[in-house]
């Protein structure tokens, strides 16, 4: 039996307005160097200046995995000739990183160790066309920030949910928004197997895009491993790509072609220094995680994990919930109609990430209230949300149109009358002991009076009259 | 001789126009300069643009700037918008930059009045100024011999009277030593007191802005104006706000003024007398000098050349032919390309100090070359710390002999690097130093006195200066290029 061990390395573009060391745009997208700036492109002469938001958002990312921030970091230069590399080094952190030994819980309880972050900045991009070589440095710049995983990752299951949680996490506390098609989150994945308690011999498979590629990647590269050992042979350490159409992975470059970065001390940056208070300001400043939520959600709002699960999922839904919830009596109610109405009307996960609805939550939560305070039953409310989605008025508009507002006491009566005039036979079970037969009188009167009616107080009145 | 306040009060009064001035400084460059090489590209255009501001602004009384309308230059490797910048070599052949370096930037919202580019070594790596691409400076004195470097064009030009003053860098002695050689005076402030945005990089923990100018008064003038913080440059110095200027007539009776043996003991003979008449001279003004040593000092520029040269190898790693500068047509492949023009393009000092630079920290090496010589350089920041406990300022020779004959230094590999030796201290710990004109060897030559500060005391170093120029005189040739 091979045993799998997995370590991760997740680059996450940080979305601060301006670059890492300059004041260009970090925006997505736009005209080939469009921007740029003489710092960013490393023209002669030009020196780069910190951006302080960079290194926030990077912090606060160490705090969300729950890391120590060090209180004095360092940037260093990381020296390699490549033609998106406008100063043929890239600013980074080597010996000295700004967070370190932290974790990622996964749902089972297991925990993966985070080793280190660092902030770094992205280089330019590369475009094939037409035989010819062009180059674009608008993402020359950008801020990254660098998250190494212990290797405790040991099936392609927990590496999923693993850079699930970090996407999630990211997005949750507005540090990024972790686009893997738009490469705003990219993994390189570490991977060997084992037969024994000794760890095989690691290969990397660069650049990852796609949790379903990592996916592929993983379980390809593992069974590749597992053949040329069984074969006799060794694994090679080397740096591996990921071919989308064949499923395979293929070889970049082996040991011997491996980079000496020459990595020193960066001289033209002071030293980072945070102090506890300042990075006590940044934990204040962290939205509520969502395992603190999802705890919450259980005891406070006394809802069911499952479902709070879903609701603490994406941090706009969370804040719809809440928002809805306040000074409602059952806020299950409102939970209910998120994931059972309002989630089945968004379908897609994008859609229920972006929560971009019609209604406000002032608008559920009204809805609620007219539910608990008996003014519309479970199926009306159910109806009219989906109507309130589409057309994005409010449920006191749409009642008033509908004249849901229940039906009168003698509209009621006289219903509930008729109703037992016209199905004698069901009257005659009831008064000859059959008590169950007055829910077939009930579901006639519903049908009749188009739902308006509530259910409770049909049977109530029908009791009432067949006494 | 100092001239910037006198030029100015004529300019006020009208006795001359900015664009007359600036014309008899193109008339006497277009004379000069065939023979001794300082300019590179002189920049008519603009210099004549300027001069017509500063004397607009005169015209209608406006209150113009102490630097209004003086001409003035530039060494090569210092950004100038629009204007070629190629740090004098083959793989900036035809750069113009897109912006313009801080310290121009201060100067050119001044009306200064810029006549041109300055020769240098080759991104400034060199002490002769002979590694550049357009052939080495001469000395105005004496043309067989060099004007030094890498700042040699700039320093040049101020002794043969071409220029006001001019703005060089100094990584390892690069402004203090061409001005000793060449006889006028070379100030590098401590690192951090001028920003470098904009200066083209050769190695970033060392490299500083220098001034170089005919006396000390203009050297306070020009260093006041250009210094203190920029946000585009996070290694300068924030809350500085020199006034060096003002502080130059201080009395300095009582200044203790130390004298490191090792330095004396290395230099030249007639260098070494001239500088010891400097140390009496300084004891006839009052001061205490004392001679001590400090051994350490020696090993500063092994250790220097290491971290020198590994930075350097890394700053100029960008030059690739892709964005900017020169790009070799025909190759095979874009690593081709990049390696031919590299290849064809680096001069051979650029190249050995790249790969000197790229060795050191190289996988397995640099523990041993490049931590060691930063560990090296820490423990002589501490040890300068204490010897400016005890002292005001040091004294020492600028360099330990005078200016090499011409093609001399070629042929002599290891005793380039040699020549650095009382210049690279000063670039090692960050500290302040001034070469001014001490005398002449025998065969007519300029010697230089050097001397060396505490962390920001550019005030007191200049006072020194200041006092001893105005006890010694200055060496400026008379016959030459302007004549006041």
């Amino acid at each position: 039996m091979y045993k799998m061990t997995s370590g991760f390395e997740t680059h996450v573009e940080l979305k601060t307005s301006t670059k890492i060391f300059c004041t260009c745009s970090t925006e997505f997208g736009g005209e080939p160097n469009s921007h740029c700036c003489p710092v960013c492109v490393g023209m002669p002469g030009t020196l780069p200046s910190l951006n302080k938001r960079a290194v926030e958002f990077a912090v606060k990312a160490g705090l969300a995995l729950n890391c120590k921030i060090s209180n004095v970091s360092y940037m260093d230069r990381k020296n390699y000739s490549y033609p998106d590399l406008p100063k043929a080094y890239q600013i980074s952190q080597f010996d000295v990183p700004l967070c370190y030994d932290g974790f990622v819980e996964l749902s089972g309880g297991k925990k993966i160790g985070i080793t280190r972050i660092h902030v770094e900045e992205d280089a330019g991009k590369l475009i094939h066309k037409n035989g010819e070589i062009l180059i674009d440095y608008n993402r020359a710049g950008v801020p990254l920030i660098e998250i190494v995983s212990e290797p405790h990752i040991s099936s392609v299951e927990e590496a999923k949910e693993y850079v699930e949680k970090l996407r999630q996490l990211m997005r949750y506390i507005g540090v990024s928004d972790c686009r893997m098609q738009e490469g705003s989150m990219r993994c390189d994945v570490n991977i060997s197997v084992s037969a024994t308690d000794t760890l095989g011999t690691r290969t990397e498979i660069k650049n990852m895009n796609s949790i379903a590629n990592i996916a592929k990647a993983m379980e390809y590269e593992a069974k590749r491993q597992i053949n040329v050992i069984e074969s006799g042979s060794n694994v090679l350490q080397e740096t591996l790509g990921f071919d989308e159409k064949s499923g395979k992975t293929y070889s970049m470059r082996s040991k011997e072609d491996a980079d000496d970065y020459r990595f020193f001390r960066e001289p033209d940056l002071l030293p980072i220094h945070i102090s506890d208070s300042d990075i006590e300001k940044i934990r204040q400043s962290l939205p509520e995680l969502p395992h603190k939520k999802l705890k919450r959600y259980t005891t406070e709002f006394e809802l069911e994990e499952r479902e709070a699960r879903l609701l603490v999922k994406y941090p706009k839904v969370a804040e719809f919930f809440e928002n809805a919830a306040k000074g409602v009596k059952y806020p299950k109610k409102v939970a209910n109609f998120i994931v059972g109405v309002i989630f089945a009307f968004l379908k897609s996960e994008t859609l229920k990430e972006e929560f971009d609805l019609k209604i406000t939550p002032e608008d559920l939560k009204s809805l609620v209230l007219l539910l608990e305070n008996g003014k519309v039953n479970h199926n009306k409310a159910k109806t009219t949300l989906e109507q309130m989605l589409l057309s994005g008025k409010n449920a006191q508009e749409l009642l008033a149109d509908d004249d849901l507002s229940g039906i009168s006491e003698a509209d009621l009566e006289s219903l509930c009358a008729s109703t037992i005039e016209t199905n004698p036979k069901i009257v005659a079970d009831y008064k000859g002991g059959k008590d169950k037969a007055i829910m077939a009188l009930v579901g006639v009167v519903m049908r009749e009076s188009k739902g308006r009616a509530d259910a409770n107080k049909v049977k109530e009145k029908l009791i009432e009259l067949l006494k | 001789m100092n001239k910037i306040l006198k030029l100015h009060d004529m300019l006020i009064r009208k006795e001359i126009s900015a664009k007359e001035l600036t014309q008899k400084y193109l008339s006497a460059i277009a004379a000069d300069n065939p023979a001794l090489n300082a300019y590179v590209k002189v920049t008519e255009e603009e210099a004549f643009t300027a001069a017509d501001i500063a004397d607009r602004k005169l015209a209608i009384g406006e209150v113009s700037d102490i630097l209004a309308g003086i001409p003035m230059n530039l060494k090569d490797n210092i950004s100038t918008k629009d204007l070629d910048t190629t740090c004098c070599s083959k793989i900036l052949e035809g750069y113009k930059p897109i912006y313009d370096a801080t310290v121009w930037q201060r100067l050119k919202v001044k009306d200064a009045v810029l006549l041109g580019k300055t020769n240098m070594d080759e991104f400034a790596m060199g002490c002769t100024s002979e590694t550049s691409v357009f052939g080495g400076s001469k000395n105005p004195h004496n043309t067989d011999f060099v004007a030094g470097g890498s700042s040699g064009g700039s320093a040049c030009a101020v002794s043969a009277n071409l220029a006001v003053y001019a703005l060089g860098s100094d990584t390892g002695g690069s402004v203090r030593q061409p001005a000793a050689f060449c006889g006028c005076v070379g100030f590098k402030p401590t690192y951090g007191a001028i920003s470098r945005y904009g200066l083209i990089a050769f190695a970033s923990s060392l490299d500083t802005v220098g001034v170089i100018a005919g006396g000390v008064e203009d050297t306070a003038i020009v260093f006041d104006k250009i210094a203190g913080f920029d946000p585009m440059d996070s290694t300068s110095k924030s809350d500085f706000a020199p006034c060096t200027f003002n502080l130059l007539k201080k009395d300095i009776k009582g200044r203790k003024i130390g004298i490191p043996n090792e330095f004396i003991d290395k230099a030249d003979k007639e260098v070494k007398t001239a500088v010891l008449k400097a140390a009496k001279d300084f004891e006839d003004m009052g001061c205490e000098v004392e001679f001590f040593s400090m051994p350490t000092l020696i090993k500063a520029l092994p250790a220097y050349y290491v971290i020198a040269c590994a930075e350097a190898s890394s700053n100029l790693g960008r030059y690739d032919g892709i964005r900017y500068g020169k790009r070799e047509e025909h190759y095979e492949s874009i690593h081709h390309m990049i390696c031919k023009t590299r290849a064809e393009n680096f001069g051979d000092e650029v190249k050995k100090r790249i790969m000197l630079g790229t060795f050191v920290l190289s996988e397995g090496y640099y523990d041993k070359y490049y931590a060691k010589a930063q560990s090296f350089r820490a423990q002589l920041r501490t040890q300068f710390d204490k010897v400016f406990e005890k002292y005001d300022a040091l004294i020492t020779p600028t360099s330990p002999k005078t200016a090499f004959k011409s093609a001399q230094v070629q042929e002599d590999k290891a005793g380039s690097f040699a020549a650095d030796l009382c210049t690279v201290p000063a670039n090692f710990a960050g500290l302040p130093a001034v070469s001014i004109p001490c005398g002449k060897c025998s065969r007519g030559l300029p010697i230089g006195l050097q001397i060396i500060g505490g962390k920001y005391k550019e005030s007191l170093i200049l006072n020194l200066a200041y006092k001893y120029e105005e006890a010694r005189g200055s060496f400026y040739i008379k016959d030459m290029g302007v004549r006041l």
